[in-house]
């Protein structure tokens, strides 16, 4: 399925391997329980690897070797299961994790201000309206903020309420360039 | 009280412009209702039994007079003329349509008002007590840190999709008048020992099918940390909530699973692990916030009240609502006044347009502009001068509003129930109403004294029946309308849940049922000054159950 990074879709380098098969030489999404029982062998490995995080999954035991994933997968089986946002900003803000972040499953188009603030900058959606509101550049949102998050640095923080954050216009990276447009009147 | 600026402003036209294009997508069918639901449902916006009903966020239960004129245009011009203010301190329009929508929201927004976050997964509208700022008893005034809370939690990109809803209210006085003990986080503003601002914490509170009592897990919570507090809270609940079934996913039914002491050992942890650089809340920036609430300019030399005691002295109508419905002000010559959306036979909370228009005449001219909404169902006139309370009383009188029955049986808190809602199993409203008119009598009303009878219409509690002192719950039973009655509930700082007394009874028994047991309470009692909580808290149920089902077995 085609990612949505950046400026618009690209295909996925990137492939899940199963637990019970061996794996080829090249990048390979591994999962919690699978890199838990092989994390030597799979770190030895000269090729990029990743990690994929089933809904409901902590980070507890990975704390120490999160900088070895170049990708982090977490799994959203229901646009209602917000588990993801946590752990999205867990790994952006107390383990620093650079690593693409990627969410992948239902979601709506309404939830990718919430889930890009929390940290994530790539998108593997299944909501059909979601892919082509992607693809037009047809996402309306609110760009004004009245709490920190995972994009500190990114967001300016206007006025004197300390709390409150906004949106870039036009950085590369950020919401406009995703093919996000604001909302304004 | 707190006022827009651009930044406030810009955010709720964007939320406007994002709503009404989803509003378009669904008339167009480019949306279907399935798809469409959890977008309304972030706005506020619920499919009722026979229309759409949208329910708009009063923050902490604060109106300005303006606020109010516009909620009775709205009223007038996209419904059926009258509104319904609910124990949330929210106001629900039942008849709305939904091509309207977009328009009312856009309206909303010019006074500053608007439906995010009134329904959803997500953190709701911050309530407060309804005196706050007014009230003789009050320590701190909370209204600065439930706008601070409003703000921080309106469109929180981690806490937007939690396993349910989530409610917080705020108290600052040692009554509670908010049931912050059955929230999903309470709070009371307090100073420690040394003087300095933080708050008491109170988690896993909550009613619906399986009420708890909150547990306090913070004795004191210093200001600057009070955000960070709230992720570290809010970050377990989505976390570890239950999201395998909607009737066990409220965080009371993790803390209970949890425990008390694990639950604070992993919020303490949790709160340790945040870095507060960007989550620090700073005084000078709560200081800012305050300035919104500073108090109005009153008038400092008080020479007594002719005008208001010769009035308590010749009209016993006035007395009688000088005796109920008035409360005492932290400023001298100034009183809060309840205006009671509890007329006899009426439907508890709802108003007319009129009636709007008129208490926001009045508060205008004789409260500051002010009003608010309490969970209760009534509104408040927060700062009247004690001089101006006949003036006050007679407008009222003259919008129908002057009900002197504050905190009296007939003061009664009801759920929308069945008469409009899609998940009530029973009528709320004629059982409130055929209440209201059995103990119509004042003078009988003043013997019984305090007493709050509570009524939902289905096990969701939005009545709050487990913490009226009477509490009536409407349950389906083979097809037929069933009221289980519980007794001893109280959501103030005694907090307890009611319990059930016994099998329920039909819709045409179960008004003689409580007026079974108000005799009762009016034998049992052992002078006029024990009301009736207190009195079932000393003599327990048997005595109410005794009268209500002896005869029966």
């Amino acid at each position: 399925m085609p990612i949505f990074k950046g400026h618009g879709f690209t295909p996925d380098h990137w492939a899940l391997a199963p637990d019970d098969a061996p794996l080829s030489g090249g990048r390979a999404v591994v999962s919690k329980v699978r890199f838990l029982a092989e994390r030597d062998a799979l770190t030895a490995r000269n090729a990029p690897l990743g990690l994929i995080l089933r809904s409901g999954e902590s980070l507890d035991g990975l704390e120490d070797d999160l900088d070895r994933f170049q990708l982090i997968v977490l799994e959203i089986p229901k646009y209602t299961d917000g588990r993801a946002y946590s752990t999205a900003r867990l790994l952006r803000e107390r383990y620093k994790y650079t690593g693409e972040l990627r969410a992948s499953g239902d979601v709506l188009r309404d939830q990718i201000m919430f889930l890009h603030r929390v940290g994530f900058d790539s998108f593997e959606v299944t909501h059909e309206g979601t892919i082509a509101a992607l693809r037009d550049g047809k996402i309306k949102l609110v760009r004004n903020h009245y709490q920190a998050a995972a994009r500190e640095g990114e967001e300016s923080a206007p006025g004197r309420r300390p709390w409150l954050r906004v949106s870039p216009r036009g950085v590369p990276g950020d919401a406009l360039d995703m093919g996000i447009d604001g909302g304004g009147i | 009280m707190y006022r827009y600026d651009e930044f406030d402003h810009d955010l709720v036209r964007e939320r406007v412009a994002e709503f009404s294009d989803q509003v378009a997508r669904r008339l167009s069918g480019e949306l279907t209702e399935d798809q469409f639901k959890p977008l309304r449902l972030m706005n506020g916006v619920y499919l009722q039994l026979h229309a759409y009903m949208l329910r708009i966020a009063v923050p902490y239960g604060t109106l300005s007079s303006r606020q109010m004129r516009k909620l009775a245009h709205i009223a007038r011009t996209y419904d059926r003329d009258y509104g319904h203010f609910t124990t949330r301190q929210n106001l629900q329009f039942h008849w709305a349509k939904l091509e309207e929508v977009p328009k009312i929201l856009a309206e909303l927004a010019e006074v500053e008002m608007h439906c995010i976050q009134t329904s959803g997964n997500c953190i709701r509208n911050i309530s407060a007590d309804h005196f706050a700022g007014a009230s003789a008893d009050e320590v701190i005034d909370p209204r600065p840190y439930a706008e601070i809370l409003r703000q921080w939690s309106s469109l929180h990109p981690e806490f937007s999709l939690l396993p349910r809803k989530f409610k917080l209210a705020l108290i600052g006085a040692p009554n509670d008048r908010a049931a912050i003990q059955v929230h999903d986080i309470g709070l009371e503003v307090k100073r420690n020992e040394a003087g300095e601002l933080g708050f008491a914490v109170w988690v896993g509170g909550g009613q619906g099918r399986t009420p708890m009592i909150a547990k306090k897990v913070r004795d004191f919570l210093p200001e600057a940390d009070l955000i960070a507090y709230m992720e570290a809270i809010l970050r377990i609940y989505n976390q570890q909530g239950r999201r395998d079934n909607k009737f066990k996913a409220r965080i009371k039914i993790l803390v209970h699973e949890m425990g008390e002491a694990e639950m604070k050992a992993a919020i303490e942890k949790e709160f340790a692990a945040i870095d507060e650089t960007n989550m620090v809340l700073p005084r000078d920036a709560v200081e800012r916030i305050e300035r919104y609430f500073a108090p109005p300019p009153f008038d400092t030399r008080f020479n007594g009240a002719p005008a208001f005691e010769r009035a308590r002295e010749t009209d016993r109508d006035f007395a009688s609502f000088v005796e109920r419905n008035v409360h005492p002000h932290k400023m001298r010559g100034y009183a809060i006044a309840t205006v009671s959306l509890k007329p006899i036979g009426g439907t508890p909370g709802d108003m007319t347009s009129a009636q709007m228009d008129a208490v926001a005449e009045i508060a205008e001219q004789y409260s500051f502009d002010e009003v608010r909404v309490s969970h209760e169902q009534n509104l408040v006139l927060p700062h009247v001068k004690l001089e101006d309370l006949p003036a006050v009383y007679a407008h009222l009188r003259g919008a129908q509003l002057a009900t002197a029955n504050y905190g009296l049986v007939t003061d009664i808190i009801a759920c929308p129930g069945l008469d409009y809602c899609s998940l009530a199993n029973a009528r709320s409203i004629p059982i409130a109403q055929r209440l209201s008119e059995r103990f119509a009598d004042p003078a009988r009303q003043r013997d019984i004294g305090d007493l709050k009878i509570k009524i939902s219409g289905c096990i969701n509690a939005c009545g709050h029946h487990h913490v009226g002192h009477i509490g009536i719950l409407g349950v389906d039973r083979k097809g037929e309308e069933f009221y289980q009655i519980t007794l001893g509930g109280s959501g103030d700082e005694t907090c307890s849940i009611g319990e059930i007394v016994g099998k329920g009874f039909s819709s045409a028994g179960v008004i003689d049922a409580v007026e079974t047991i108000v005799d009762t309470y009016l034998r049992v009692r052992q002078s006029a000054d024990e009301n009736f909580l207190a009195a079932y808290r000393r003599v327990g149920e048997a005595p109410f159950q005794e009268a209500l089902y002896a005869h029966a077995a």
